[in-house]
């Protein structure tokens, strides 16, 4: 049948539909703006749920509970050393980016090292990094550097630099899954852990990189995000704890692992993000957002095709 | 071991009494297209004891379950105590006063001896049961194993491997208000020590004696000889003899089981490589087990019953071969060897991605000539190789498996009973490519459960209890060697009768 839609691109679909919601309510006027700024803040999304992807391919268990608070963490740190000077802002990723590598790196060494279940180690290290994260800046929030700021607010020609950005990093993760050799053998693993031994793959080598690229998009997620929303603050990661996952699953990736899609993640994280503007706009109450979030998500899981294995 | 049971040689007058306990005539199972028993007839007499000997995939087990009503037969008559017997299940038999000692225990790991008995005996209820029980299964365990020291009060899991046998043995042998009238005892000593082993044996005489009707299978024909009234020989899905056990000796009971089928192995065209330079050369675990060597352009192979450590040795093989490249076909298909979610393509390639990258993303254009260059030399049959690999059946994804191994650069080829449930032609084919490969310098480790497939070897390893007990050279390949190494006949044969 011609009209089958491939899984990933309900997400797409249903952010649509929701722009379109909008739009009807508060008039044609708003349909750029909200577009606009939808996909900045997916552009967040997709950033950490890239990372989530990888982890979650790599076979079943596997995922990274971890990244909210790597995220922070990773935002003090670099606010930290760069205490607002524009000259620093190098270093600042720099030391974002290995936070999260280094984090990345301990929740896999806990998972082979002490057998732990994946969900159990990366929750008990999210623990520790908080507990970093708030010994480094307690409840106060570290100001970003201006250049920092700017950079993630950059349009050229009304079009936002950021989310191009992280468009360009989802292309290449489309490129590495499909033909990169690192990214047959994460799906190779993803499928079936003991042919992949037997077909040669380094298992534990391949699972490290995905950790550690997981934790490295925590770190870069955590960098930008303080830049954007003015600071690092210590409950700026919560909302990705289950957002990361959900996009993962939303955009196609298979929780049973071995099958990856990093172009849905855009239309899950769009939806979640024209979603939330969309009962904004038409002021619900909190608990009734919550509600219907919920709800839509049962929805949509529940109305996409499973592919079937084969 | 030959001189162990002296105190029961005699006792050999069937006690035969008019009416069987189990007989069976043209009794077939079949597994889809699998023969696993081709009508086969069987009797078993009240106070009989009958020894049940065959290769691998004889077809014993299958007998047993379909005795045991685990398995329902396809056809056949079944009578049990003289009468007609339709349908069969686990509860009939059970209330038939047959019991069962599986290879595979069948006791439950996160209960006490003392509750698993309760599991059997459905009338140890109400007030008390605990108390009844065990001193059901203790009496038991003593009377059969005196001086076992099993605590009948400890988890089964916890017990040792010989502990947990020996529960299962009594707890068979166990009696509330169903008597007890046939013994089906299946492998039971291969996990038991010399002790528990002769207290066994001695207490299937006592049972017999008192009219229970035993069937013992073992591998190890010392015990077959030592209690059995009778010997029945399985190959091949059926009964291919039936004798008095009086008079049998050891090597009587290995060319019974191997000497009826006549074998046209292929064998080799050319002489072996003989001295091409040593690709593996792997110490075994002690001075009992040999070291495996392999030659290039070399065939080995390993034989021996199925689970006597060759598998665990190719694995070990693989993981220890690091100067050359090594590659493993694997023959447990869905868990080990293919990818699921991929095409013909992606499962033959992705061995061999190293050679076919440039700057870590792989050529789309190579990896393809490689798939469709190796699909076609192994006449995988597909419309193209971007077919997904479960739309393929057995015998075609295990090609794809042989081709991933063959179109890498390994030298190494390591081949874990591959050839499981491969149509014959399929599997003449892939004869025809090893030979081929083996002759252009490419080394293969080939375990197998198919006697026949060892003709295509240059030399063999004979397995037993964990260990490479023997090398065979080519030229002396043959059934019965092989047989009588795997039952470790070799050394005590002919001093036994």
């Amino acid at each position: 049948m011609s009209l089958r839609l491939a899984p990933w691109s309900y997400g797409f679909l249903v952010a649509l539909v929701m722009w379109g919601a909008t739009i009807a309510y508060s008039g044609v006027g708003s349909a750029i703006p909200t577009l606009s700024s939808a996909l900045v803040f997916a552009a967040f999304s997709v950033v950490v749920g890239t990372g989530q992807m990888l982890v979650i391919a790599s076979g079943p268990g596997n995922i990274d509970l971890s990244m909210p608070s790597v995220l922070t963490l990773a935002a003090y740190a670099s606010m930290s050393v760069m205490a607002g000077s524009d000259a620093m802002v190098l270093p600042g990723l720099l030391l974002a980016v290995t936070v999260g590598a280094v984090a990345g790196m301990l929740n896999y060494l806990a998972i082979t090292a002490l057998h732990l279940p994946p969900i159990i180690a990366t929750l008990a290290w999210s623990f520790v990094f908080q507990s970093f994260a708030f010994n480094l800046g307690g409840e106060a929030t570290l100001k970003p550097p201006a250049a920092l700021s700017d950079f993630t607010l950059w349009s050229i020609g009304g079009i936002r630099v950021l989310p191009m950005a992280v468009m360009g990093l989802t292309l290449l993760a489309v490129l590495v899954l499909k033909h990169g050799v690192g990214g047959r053998q994460l799906l190779a693993i993803g499928q079936s852990e003991r042919a992949a031994r037997l077909a040669g793959i380094p298992v534990g080598r391949v699972r490290l990189v995905a950790y550690t690229l997981c934790g490295i998009s925590a770190g870069f997620a955590g960098f930008l995000l303080s830049g954007f929303s003015g600071g690092a603050a210590l409950n700026m990661g919560d909302t990705y704890l289950l957002e990361s996952i959900a996009v993962v699953v939303l955009g196609g990736t298979s929780v049973a692992g071995g099958r990856a899609n990093a172009i849905g993640i855009w239309g899950a994280a769009l939806f979640f993000n024209l979603m939330a503007t969309m009962l904004n706009t038409f002021q619900m109450q909190a608990g009734i957002r919550f509600l219907l979030t919920g709800a839509l998500i049962i929805l949509i899981v529940a109305i996409v095709p499973r592919p079937k294995a084969g | 071991m030959h001189a162990l049971f002296p105190a029961i040689g005699e006792p050999r007058e069937g006690a035969a009494s008019s009416v069987p306990l189990i007989a069976t005539r043209a009794v077939a199972k079949q597994y889809g297209a699998v023969q696993a028993l081709v009508g086969v007839d069987f009797a078993l007499a009240p106070g009989e004891v009958v020894g049940l000997v065959g290769h691998n995939g004889a077809g014993k087990s299958t007998l047993m379950n379909v005795l045991a009503g685990t398995v329902q037969r396809s056809s056949g008559d079944f009578r049990y105590d003289g009468a007609e017997i339709g349908a069969w299940g686990a509860r009939e038999a059970q209330a038939g006063g047959l019991r069962c000692i599986f290879q595979e225990l069948s006791l439950c790991g996160n209960l006490t001896a003392t509750e698993n008995t309760r599991i059997i005996h459905a009338n140890l209820r109400g007030f008390g049961w605990r108390r009844r029980a065990r001193a059901l299964i203790s009496a038991a365990l003593d009377n059969i194993f005196p001086g076992h020291g099993i605590d009948p009060d400890r988890k089964v899991a916890e017990l040792a491997i010989g502990e947990r046998q020996m529960v299962e043995i009594a707890r068979a042998f166990t009696q509330t208000s169903i008597p007890v009238r046939g013994v089906i005892l299946d492998e039971p000593t291969s996990a038991l020590g010399h002790t528990p082993t002769e207290q066994l044996l001695v207490h299937i005489r006592k049972a017999v004696a008192g009219g229970i009707a035993c069937i013992l299978i073992t591998h190890r024909l010392n015990e077959i000889l030592a209690v059995s009234d009778r010997v029945t020989v399985m190959m091949d899905g059926a009964v291919v003899a039936d004798r008095p056990a009086a008079g049998l000796t050891r090597s009587d009971l290995v060319t019974m089981m191997g000497s009826i089928e006549a074998h046209g192995g292929t064998g080799r065209a050319s002489a072996p490589v003989a001295n091409g330079a040593t690709v593996i050369d792997h110490a075994g675990r002690d001075g009992a087990d040999r070291a495996i060597r392999a030659r290039r352009g070399e065939i080995i192979g390993f034989a021996g019953l199925d689970g006597h450590g060759q598998r665990e040795r190719l694995r070990a093989i693989y993981a220890a071969t690091s100067t050359v490249p090594v590659a493993y076909v694997a023959g447990d298909r869905g868990t080990e060897g293919v990818f699921p979610l991929w095409s013909i393509a992606d499962n033959l390639t992705i061995r061999s991605l190293k050679a076919l990258q440039r700057g870590g993303f792989v050529v789309p254009q190579a990896a393809r000539a490689l798939a469709e260059q190796w699909a076609a030399r192994l006449k995988v049959k597909a419309p193209d190789v971007d077919t997904p690999i479960l739309s393929l059946s057995g015998g075609n994804q295990q090609k794809v498996l042989f081709a991933r191994a063959l179109a890498s650069d390994a030298q190494v080829v390591l081949l874990d009973d591959p050839m499981r449930g491969v149509d014959v032609g399929t599997k003449q084919e892939v004869y025809t490519l090893l030979r081929a490969e083996a002759d252009k310098g490419r080394s293969f480790v080939w375990y197998t459960t198919e006697m026949d497939e060892l003709a295509n070897c240059d030399r063999l390893y004979v397995f037993r209890e964990g260990r490479a007990v023997e090398e065979i050279p080519g030229a002396q390949i043959d059934h019965a060697r092989i047989l009588e190494a795997s039952f470790g006949g070799a050394q005590t044969g002919a001093s036994d009768g």
